[in-house]
């Protein structure tokens, strides 16, 4: 990558959102109009528990530079445990992407609840510089987002 | 103190002898044992319920033409009773498979060997099997690690089935030929088992699976040090799983795999140009088929904590990856996580489906 498209890069970052919490929160940011990077495609999902691990790994393959998921806090889900259960899967996923060396900054999880516009905007602007320090994705990699 | 029966015949007999027992007097309705499938000395398993077909019945076969855990999912459940006579790997891939609502062991009676290993169905096709299986027991009646058994066999701690109604007692057995011990482990076995012989009170020996266990410790370590990727991380995969043609073969023999439609083969892996772009614009070339790496990396994070190291799929594997083996050492780590041992408890839930609010604590903020 030349020098000058380095500066120019911009992440592409999946933010997969619970429906009930950081979704919402989202959308309190929104409203609120709390700046943040524009770096991040929403995917709404009906709870973390829904984002099965392959998501993940699938986003990476199909070029986004970096995958955020949040949920409503523990104890907090709208299904009452799907948090939890999602929190499981992920274990065994992290340990995975390490290694077979995709950056730890690059997927990342957070729990964000529907009254926390603010902590939303500052999840996604961490995320977004994180993932800009460790630059674009290249394992895995085969496709380009369209943005 | 757990029940123990006795009988003055070698253990094979003595197993077919139980089932005969259990058909005739109507205990139950059908057996699900190994049998020879015809004179050709193949193997395959075989639901009975004549108690004539018992007669080309070889239950202790070491030999896993494919594991029963998947048979026992397609005949259970069952409103008449069965017995099924299977390693104790495979029984812990059912009980995986009942976690998954893929079965169950109501009317279920079933028997397992303590195991000596199984021979690679590869190896038994070609070689003389007279040889073969006479070797084989020689080293497992002096409680040793037979040398034609599967990599992961040899590596396995788990060779004392965990929740066999009736165990037979094989590994370490002097007097295999002329004496077979049977541990009643449940009310179930001592009330179906009532009429054969005597009961007394008795166990397996501790000290000779114990002495076992220590060698199958030292192979599995030396097994682990010996699958170790050349280097960490991705390019160390690819030297292993870069042969992998695709033909997905492991996942149709495992017992955990279950999934009608497997993600990989759906239309969410369907392939098309314009997705490699980036690829080639990377590396300049593309390797096809694609994805055969990606599709063992899914595996990992799909069903790696309730691997039960069969090693079917190593058996099956055209293309010689050790895939069991790697799969086994990854089980171990990610089921690990959750103080978890695939097939050990049919009430307990895999560790997906549970959770403790106390825990991963630094996953998420």
């Amino acid at each position: 990558m030349q020098e000058k498209d380095k500066k120019d890069w911009q992440p592409k970052i999946l933010a997969i959102l619970c429906n009930w919490c950081s979704y919402a929160g989202a959308d309190l940011a929104g409203v609120s109009r709390i700046q943040y990077p524009p770096n991040i495609r929403v995917l709404r999902v009906p709870c973390s528990g829904r984002v099965d691990p392959m998501f993940i790994m699938k986003s990476l393959q199909n070029g986004f530079d970096g995958v955020l998921v949040s949920g409503c806090h523990p104890g907090d889900c709208h299904y009452l445990s799907g948090n939890y259960n999602a929190r499981r899967k992920f274990a065994v996923l992290k340990p995975l992407l390490e290694y077979i060396g995709i950056e730890t900054e690059r997927v990342q999880f957070s729990w964000v609840s529907a009254g926390e516009g603010e902590r939303f905007a500052e999840v996604v602007t961490k995320v977004t510089n994180d993932i800009r320090k460790v630059g674009p994705a290249k394992r895995l990699v085969k496709g380009v987002v369209s943005w | 103190m757990s029940k123990m029966l006795t009988t003055d015949h070698g253990a094979d007999k003595s197993v077919v002898d139980l089932l005969r027992f259990l058909l005739d007097t109507e205990k139950v309705s059908g057996v699900l044992t190994l049998r020879k499938t015809n004179t050709s000395g193949s193997l395959d398993y075989g639901l009975l319920t004549r108690s004539q077909e018992l007669d080309r019945a070889v239950p202790l076969m070491p030999v896993m033409p494919a594991n029963a855990a998947q048979s026992l999912s397609l005949i259970t459940p069952t409103q008449k009773p069965i017995a099924v006579v299977v390693k104790p790997c495979e029984l812990r891939g059912f009980v995986e498979r009942i976690k998954r609502e893929q079965g169950s062991l109501d009317n279920v009676l079933t028997l397992s060997p303590t195991c000596g290993g199984v021979i690679p169905l590869d190896t038994y096709i070609k070689k003389s099997k007279d040889n073969l299986t006479k070797d084989y027991y020689k080293q497992v009646k002096a409680g040793e690690i037979p040398e034609s058994i599967r990599p992961t066999c040899k590596a396995c701690e788990y060779f004392v089935p965990m929740t066999a109604d009736i165990t037979v007692s094989v590994v370490g057995e002097q007097n295999l030929d002329s004496k077979c011990r049977f541990i009643l482990n449940s009310d179930k076995a001592v009330s179906m088992t009532e009429g054969f012989g005597s009961v007394e009170n008795g166990d397996l020996d501790a000290k000779i699976l114990d002495d076992h266990l220590k060698k199958r410790e030292k192979e599995k370590k030396a097994l682990f040090e010996s699958i170790k990727f050349k280097q960490d991380g991705l390019d160390g995969m690819i030297d292993v799983f870069g042969k992998c043609i695709g033909c997905h073969g492991c996942s149709r023999v495992c017992p955990i795999c279950y999934c009608l439609l497997c993600d990989f083969e759906s239309r969410n892996f369907d392939q098309n140009v314009s997705l490699f772009e980036k690829e080639l614009e990377q590396k300049g070339a593309l390797r096809l088929p694609p994805d055969t790496l990606f599709f063992h990396l899914g595996r990992m994070s799909h069903m790696s904590f309730s691997c039960v190291g069969c090693g079917q799929c190593t058996d099956v594997c055209p293309a010689d990856i050790p895939v069991a083996s790697v799969f086994k050492k990854i089980g171990e780590n990610t089921a690990a996580l959750f103080d978890y041992v695939p097939g050990k408890d049919v009430n307990e839930d895999i560790p997906v489906l549970v959770f403790k609010e106390e825990e991963f604590k630094e996953l998420g903020e």
